[in-house]
C-alpha cells in the first residue's frame, strides 16, 4: 500500500498528463470514416515510433567504454527508425493514392 | 538556460504535432498532411534529444548517427517496396519492432539496475517491468500475426486444445513472476528477469495464437496501442514527456479504433480476443458434400453484365491477393461505357483490414462516389442487376443473418442474396479465411466462376471487348 502511494506521489504530475492524454486520444479519433482506419492505424504505428527517443537518450548518457549499454542502444535505435521512417512513408504513400484520386477527379 | 528552453519548447511542439497530426489524419481532406505534421513532430523531438544539454553525457554521436542511418534506410526502402495489397503486414511488422525497441530499451535498464551502476525506485523498477511486459508482448504477438496475414503460419497447428485456459496461465504466472522481482528487488538474480522477459514474449504468440481470420485487424489495431503504452512506459523512466504524450496518444486512440472495429462486426472485444475462430468448432447447418454449385461461362457472365443496367462489385481479400485492382477499374471502365451503373460495395472489415479495399480501389483510380459502405449497398442492392464478388466471402456469407449456430452469427453482412444475380470468382470451393462455409455459394441466384480473380477479370475483359 505504502508503495502504491509513493508510486502516486512521486508521479503526481505525470499521472495528471496521462489522464488528459488518454482523453485527447479518445476525442481525436473518435468520429473517423472507416476509410481511413488502414491509414490510421498506420500513423499512429509511426507515432508510437517515438520510442526512439529513449534510445538516443540512453546511448548519450552511456560511457564511451560501456560496450553492451552502446550495442543495445544501436539496436534499439535501428529498431525504432524502422518503426518512425517506414510508419510515417508508408502512411503517406496509402493516403498519396487517396489525393491523386481527387485531383483526376 | 535559454538552449534548454527553446529544446523543451521543441519538444512541446513536437507534441502538439502530434495530437493535430492524428487529428487531421481522421478527416479525407486533410489526412495527407495530417500524417506529415506528425512526421514534422517526430523529427522535432528527435533533433531535440540529440542537442539536449544532459548533464554529464558522452553523446557517442557516431554511434546514434550510424544506428539512425541504418534503421532510417530499411524502414524507407520497406515502405517504398511494399505492395499496397501487404500492407496490413507492414503494419504489423513496423509495430512489432517499436515493441521491440522498448524490450531492448528496459533490459538495459535492467541491466544496470542488477549490476549495481544504476539505483531505482520501487515506482521505477515498476515502470520498466511494464514497458518490459507491454513490449514483449506486442513485439512477437505483432510478429506472429505477420505470420498468420503472410500465410506462414496455419491457425490451427498454433493452437493447443483449451488455449483460453492456457493463455490465462502463462499470463498469471508473469504477473506473479514480475510481482516478485518488484518486491524483491536486487534481492534477486537476474535470471529471473530473462525468465520474465522470456515469458511476455511467449504470452505475445500465444495471446495472438488462437485469434485468426475477419479478427486479424483488431488484434493489430490492439497491440499498435499496446507499443504505444510501452512507449509510453519508456518515457516514464526516461522521464520524457514527448514519449509519455505519443506513446498515450497511440494507446488511447488504438484502443478506440479496436472497439470501433468490433463494433463494425457486432461482436464485443472479450470475445474477439477469447473466442478466437480458429477454436471454435461449430457446425453450420447444412451439409456441404451433397450441394452443388452451379457455374456461369465466361461468355454468359460478360453478356449479363454488359447489358444490365447495374452492376454492383464486391471486393474482398481475394482481389488485394490477386493484384486485381487495376483489371477490375478496366471492366468497370468498359461497362459504364456501355451506360451500365457500376458501384463497389465496401464491407467495413473486407480486407484483412478496415478500409484496405479503399485503398487498393483508390490505387487503381476508382473514384471515391463509386464506393458505397454497408448501409448504403444493402439499400441499393434490391434493385442491382448483378452482383460481382471477387474473392470476399464471410462479408457476403448469410448464416451472419439467419444461422445462430454460425460462428460469424450476428454480424452485418451484404446482402448480395437480395441482388437480381449474383456471380462469384473464386479460386475453389474452399472456405474463406474464417473456415466457415457459405451458404451463399448454393443460392439458386448465384452463379461461380472459378479461377484467379485476375485472370477471371481479364478473361471477362476479353470477353465484354469481343461482344
Amino acid at each position: 500500500m505504502e508503495t502504491i502511494l509513493q508510486f502516486f506521489n512521486e508521479y503526481l504530475l505525470l499521472i495528471y498528463l496521462l489522464l488528459f492524454t488518454i482523453i485527447l486520444g479518445f476525442e481525436v479519433i473518435s468520429k473517423v470514416p472507416t476509410v481511413l482506419h488502414t491509414p490510421l492505424m498506420s500513423g499512429a504505428n509511426a507515432i508510437s515510433g517515438v520510442v526512439i527517443i529513449g534510445a538516443i537518450i540512453l546511448i548519450r548518457r552511456a560511457e564511451p567504454d560501456d560496450y553492451l549499454t552502446l550495442s543495445l542502444g544501436v539496436i534499439g535505435i535501428v529498431l525504432g527508425m524502422i518503426n518512425v521512417v517506414g510508419g510515417f512513408a508508408v502512411t503517406d504513400r496509402m493516403l498519396e493514392m487517396f489525393k491523386k484520386k481527387k485531383t483526376s477527379k | 538556460m535559454l538552449f534548454t528552453s527553446i529544446i523543451n519548447l521543441t519538444y512541446l511542439i513536437g507534441a502538439l504535432g502530434f495530437v493535430m497530426g492524428l487529428r487531421r489524419l481522421s478527416s479525407p481532406d486533410t489526412a495527407r498532411r495530417g500524417n506529415i505534421l506528425a512526421g514534422i513532430g517526430m523529427s522535432m523531438a528527435i533533433i531535440a534529444t540529440m542537442v539536449y544539454p544532459f548533464a554529464g553525457a558522452n553523446n557517442n554521436y557516431p554511434w546514434i548517427i550510424g544506428g539512425m542511418l541504418l534503421g532510417g534506410i530499411i524502414g524507407w526502402v520497406a515502405a517504398k517496396k511494399v505492395q499496397m495489397t501487404a500492407m496490413p503486414q507492414m503494419v504489423s511488422i513496423f509495430n512489432g519492432l517499436g515493441g521491440a525497441c522498448a524490450v531492448v530499451l528496459a533490459m538495459v535498464e535492467l541491466v544496470h539496475y542488477y549490476g549495481g551502476t544504476q539505483a531505482m525506485s520501487a515506482g521505477q523498477l515498476f515502470i520498466v517491468l511494464l514497458a518490459l511486459l507491454i513490449g514483449g508482448v506486442s513485439f512477437t504477438g505483432s510478429m506472429l500475426a505477420y505470420g498468420k496475414l503472410e500465410g506462414l503460419v496455419n491457425d490451427k497447428k498454433v493452437t493447443f486444445p483449451r488455449h483460453n485456459i492456457l493463455n490465462i496461465g502463462i499470463l498469471i504466472i508473469t504477473v506473479i513472476l514480475g510481482g516478485y522481482i518488484q518486491i524483491t528487488g536486487t534481492g534477486t538474480t537476474f535470471g529471473l528477469v530473462i525468465i520474465f522477459m522470456l515469458l511476455s514474449l511467449v504470452y505475445g504468440l500465444s495471446f495472438v495464437a488462437p485469434i485468426g481470420g475477419a479478427d486479424m485487424p483488431v488484434v493489430i489495431s490492439l497491440l499498435n496501442s499496446f507499443t504505444g503504452l510501452s512507449a509510453a512506459a519508456t518515457g516514464l523512466i526516461y522521464d520524457n514527456q514527448i514519449m509519455l504524450v505519443g506513446g498515450i496518444l497511440v494507446g488511447a486512440s488504438g484502443t478506440i479504433l479496436t472497439v470501433l472495429m468490433c463494433q463494425a462486426m457486432n461482436r464485443s472485444l472479450l470475445n474477439v480476443l477469447i473466442g478466437g475462430f480458429g477454436s471454435t468448432q461449430t457446425s453450420s447447418k447444412g451439409a456441404v458434400g451433397d450441394q452443388i454449385a452451379k457455374e456461369v461461362s465466361l461468355n454468359d457472365a460478360a453478356i449479363q453484365m454488359y447489358y444490365s443496367k447495374s452492376v454492383m462489385i464486391v471486393p474482398g481479400y481475394g482481389l488485394a491477393v490477386a493484384q486485381a485492382q487495376k483489371i477490375c477499374k478496366e471492366l468497370d471502365d468498359l461497362l459504364e461505357s456501355n451506360g451500365v451503373d457500376v458501384k463497389y460495395a465496401i464491407h467495413p472489415v473486407a480486407g484483412r483490414m478496415p478500409g484496405h479495399m479503399n485503398v487498393l480501389l483508390a490505387e487503381a483510380d476508382v473514384p471515391y462516389p463509386k464506393l458505397l459502405d454497408l448501409e448504403d449497398a444493402n439499400a441499393v442492392l434490391p434493385s442491382t442487376d448483378i452482383v460481382l464478388i471477387v474473392g470476399a466471402n464471410d462479408v457476403v456469407n448469410p448464416a451472419a443473418n439467419d444461422d445462430p449456430g454460425s460462428p460469424i452469427y450476428g454480424m452485418p453482412v451484404l446482402n448480395v442474396w437480395e441482388a437480381k444475380n449474383v456471380i462469384v470468382l473464386k479460386r475453389s470451393m474452399n472456405p474463406g479465411y474464417a473456415g466457415i462455409q457459405n451458404q451463399l455459394f448454393f443460392h439458386e441466384r448465384t452463379r461461380m466462376l472459378f479461377g484467379d480473380a485476375k485472370d477471371s477479370i481479364q478473361n471477362l475483359v476479353g470477353e465484354v471487348k469481343s461482344l
